[in-house]
């Protein structure tokens, strides 16, 4: 997984760090003021500047716009290749373009690890922190209520079966809301991977209204004493208002305590401006990303929880139940970009 | 988004007018603009080099036709090339064959099939369809489900696990019985080999005519390799793309159809059974940029839309007719989609139905051919127009009532969207013309 991104980045590390030539700079001036803390929500966290600000003393070297460019359009390049949609792409090189050129770093520190940094950064910076799904609902007042949302064919149903597996695991009892009364043969999936996994499901009939399905699902829950709730939804386009209106309405009835926007980790461009749709509609506080498992190159991962900026919680790795990986920030871009990467 | 690189496409257009020698640096703006756009549109990224490529060297080097300006010339290529990226629609004859669909999970395989069986059966053909997805719980029923609504028959068994086996099961039968046979099957990918060698084996044993590659318009550069390995296993002869009603612009499909030298035959724009159309390569391409038809944009680019065309007193009163919808169509029509049009004009922050722009071409000629089967007086005053009214309407332009409805429908949302707009002191004329010619 983020194969080809990995060996791109390794790649374009190397590059970076080699072109950054050795030139020393006389004189030296106060590096402008940059940005402060308090614009780091959405911009790439400029600790790089600041680490190479507390370094500036009498020797420095300077590194120039000219002496990356090569390199940054590479990574570029590599970013598009990879699904990240192209306004993060450019977000992200113009990021590390500010953070690596016209900086002064202390003859002697480790070209490659500043450059190894600053990428790290860039990614942690889009991918945020983790979320402790187990964490939450210890912490949480029962039952939990978690919302499912996304448009058609993201792997919602499967997930939620997936996700009901996994709680179970780890000792939760869940029931389960079979909220896509819409589609045919919808009732009929949910039901079938719900008693594969022996979780209960709450449904009524085709065509029904999804917010009394989940309404007697959290019901349910409140009167057996239940730990989670898992409502499924049915699948919608972020363009189509009266199907957001009942989204929302759902929403006001069931009260999640946790809205899942489901989304496929091979989406393109698209995943940005339905992420983004979504979450002003009805809300978004972690996203799963499914269908990891096709030789995805994580774009997407990169671009919604840029775009958003709320935390993955897991992956999809397959058609199976146990095929869900926690996402964890940190590991990923450790693994992305190889030793030296401080973040 | 979409939105301003269309705009700033149309910019770097605009650098080229009034110029009389090809200008290097206004034709490298435009193909870097381009770029923008084709990649925002999940076009790959390789595919979009060579393409640039190719207009910057056809821009510079071939001499413009005589009486032809330099910004017209460039438009031209950059209109051939686009054509030639995203190919000529797939063929699709009207006589027994045998389908079988194919593609990732969650593409909407299902509903295609469902879609295609319709489309044929309003042909006039009989059709019959095979359930071949033995995997994902609930898709027997979801397939039969949807056939049965319109009378299709739908071979298969919720019960049995192997794919393969339900093919010969039932296909002798249904050859027997009906001249389209559709072939629905499971999800898979690339790498699933396992699935692979399945679809492999239903596609020997049923020897379809057509095997299509059903995708998400939403599927980002991972479609080219998928698409490859589709296409090494069970040599792809048409693409389908999917969910064309959303946002996304459906450029990984290109990457299908150059790796299958295929063309698209399909586009699926909604979740009923009738949306489903043949692909249209002209405002297929005006999406991908985000701007209007890019064809008409080329050819009438010096055209000038006809003041009787619009009656925008009429609009302005307030008073809307079917018949001046009708006009309203047919010259927007001639300057592209209708998003872009009513994007042009200065609605403020009105929110427009999202309902009404869903007017694509196709449906607006269907529109046509519907308001073409009205008297005069349901025209001028659609209110009279109900009941036995529609079935007339309905059998007079070969469509169903349910169509006639949905003119209807459309019509109110339009005078609803101009009515808000009335007040507001503008010139619908000069905003059509500013979207038509872009000097
Ligand atoms: N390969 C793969 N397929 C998946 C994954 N998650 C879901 N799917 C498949 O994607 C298809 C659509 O899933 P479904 O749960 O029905 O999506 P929904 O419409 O969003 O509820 C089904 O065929 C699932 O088996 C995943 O992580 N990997
Ligand atoms: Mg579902």
């Amino acid at each position: 997984m983020f194969d080809s991104l990995r060996n791109g980045l390794r790649a374009i590390r190397g590059r970076l760090s080699a072109s950054i030539s050795v030139s020393a700079v006389e004189g030296t001036q106060e590096p402008q003021a940059e940005e402060g803390p308090e614009q780091r929500q959405k911009e790439v966290k400029p600790g790089l500047v600041k680490k190479v600000k507390t370094f500036v003393l009498d020797q420095e070297l300077f590194i120039s716009e000219k002496e990356i460019s090569g390199a940054l359009e590479e990574l570029e390049l590599l970013l598009l290749e990879s699904d990240v949609a192209l306004p993060v792409v450019d977000h992200i090189v113009a990021g590390l373009r500010r953070d690596l050129t016209g900086k002064r770093r202390r003859i002697g520190s480790d070209v490659d690890e500043i450059v190894a940094s600053a990428l790290a950064e860039a990614l942690v910076g889009v991918l945020g922190e983790g979320f402790d799904l187990i964490g939450f609902i210890r912490g949480h007042e029962r039952p939990v209520k978690i919302l499912f949302t996304g448009v058609n064919g993201t792997g919602k149903t499967t997930t939620i079966a997936k996700v009901g597996a996994y709680l179970k695991n780890h000792g939760f009892s869940v029931v389960i809301g079979s909220g896509d009364t819409f589609r045919a043969g919808a009732l009929e999936q949910m039901a079938t991977h719900a008693s594969r996994v022996g979780i209960r499901v709450i449904q009524h009939q085709q065509g029904a209204d999804p917010s009394a399905v989940l309404f007697d699902a959290v019901q349910h829950a409140i009167a057996n004493g239940i730990d989670v709730v898992l409502g499924d939804t049915a699948g919608r386009f972020h363009n189509k208002a009266n199907l957001m209106n009942q989204l929302e309405k759902v929403k006001r009835v069931m009260r999640p305590d946790l809205i899942v926007y489901v989304d496929e980790a091979v989406a393109g461009n698209d995943a940005v401006v339905r992420a983004d749709e979504f979450n002003r509609l009805v809300g978004t506080d972690a996203v799963i990303l499914t269908k990891a498992d096709m030789d995805m190159k994580g774009g997407a991962a990169i671009s919604i929880a840029h775009t958003i900026g709320k935390p993955i919680l897991f992956l999809g790795t397959g058609q199976g139940y146990q095929d869900l990986l926690p996402f964890s920030p940190g590991l990923l871009v450790k693994e992305i970009i190889g030793e030296g990467a401080k973040a | 988004m979409m939105d301003t690189l269309g705009s700033s496409l149309k910019n770097a257009l605009k650098k080229l007018a009034g110029k009389t020698v090809v200008d290097r640096a206004a034709v490298e703006e435009l193909v870097r603009d381009l770029q923008r756009a084709l990649l925002q549109s999940d076009v790959n990224v390789k595919l979009v080099a060579q393409l640039s490529q190719r207009i910057k060297e056809r821009s510079l080097n071939e001499e413009p036709p005589k009486g032809m300006t330099v910004r017209e010339h460039v438009l031209r290529i950059v209109y051939q090339e686009l054509v030639l990226l995203v190919g000529s629609a797939g063929s699709v004859e009207l006589q027994p064959q045998l389908i079988l669909l194919a593609g990732l999970q969650g593409s909407g395989k299902t509903t295609t099939a469902a879609k295609l069986a319709r489309w044929f059966q309003r042909k006039g053909l009989k059709v019959g369809m095979i359930c071949a997805d033995t995997f994902r719980p609930g898709a027997y029923e979801q397939l039969s489900t949807l056939c049965n609504r319109f009378n299709v028959h739908c071979y298969g068994d919720a019960k049995e696990t192997d794919a393969v086996r339900i093919v010969a099961k039932y296909l002798p039968g249904a050859r027997g019985q009906h001249e389209v046979i559709i072939v629905d099957t499971q999800g898979r990918h690339a790498l699933e080999a396992e699935l692979i060698r399945e679809i492999v084996e239903i596609s020997k044993i049923s020897k379809p005519d057509h095997r299509w590659l059903v995708i998400d318009a939403a599927l980002g550069q991972q479609a080219r390799e998928q698409a490859r390995r589709f296409h090494e296993a069970i040599s792809i002869d048409g693409v389908i793309v999917t969910k064309m009603d959303g946002t996304a612009k459906g450029g990984g499909a290109l990457s299908a159809v150059a790796e299958t030298k295929s063309g698209i035959v399909f586009i699926g724009t909604g979740e009923t059974i009738e949306d489903l159309e043949r692909f249209d390569p002209d405002s297929f391409i005006s999406r991908l940029l985000g701007m209007g038809d890019l064809k008409l944009l080329a050819e009438k680019a010096e055209e000038v839309i006809s003041p009787e065309e619009v009656d925008v007193n009429a609009l302005l009163r307030g008073k809307f007719t079917l018949k001046d919808m009708y006009k309203q169509l047919e010259a927007l029509n001639k300057m592209g989609p209708l998003r872009q049009v009513m994007s042009m004009l200065p609605l403020g922050g009105m929110e427009i139905p999202s309902d009404a722009y869903d007017a694509t071409s196709t449906k607006m000629q269907r529109y046509r051919v519907m308001m073409d089967s009205m008297t005069q007086m349901e025209l001028e005053d659609p209110s009279v127009i109900s009941g036995s009214r529609i079935q007339r309407i309905a059998r007079g332009s070969g469509t169903s009532p349910e169509d006639v409805k949905e003119l209807l429908k459309y019509h109110r949302v339009m005078q609803q969207a101009l009515k808000g707009v009335r007040g507001n002191k503008f010139n619908l004329q000069r905003m059509m013309k500013r979207f038509g010619r872009t000097k």
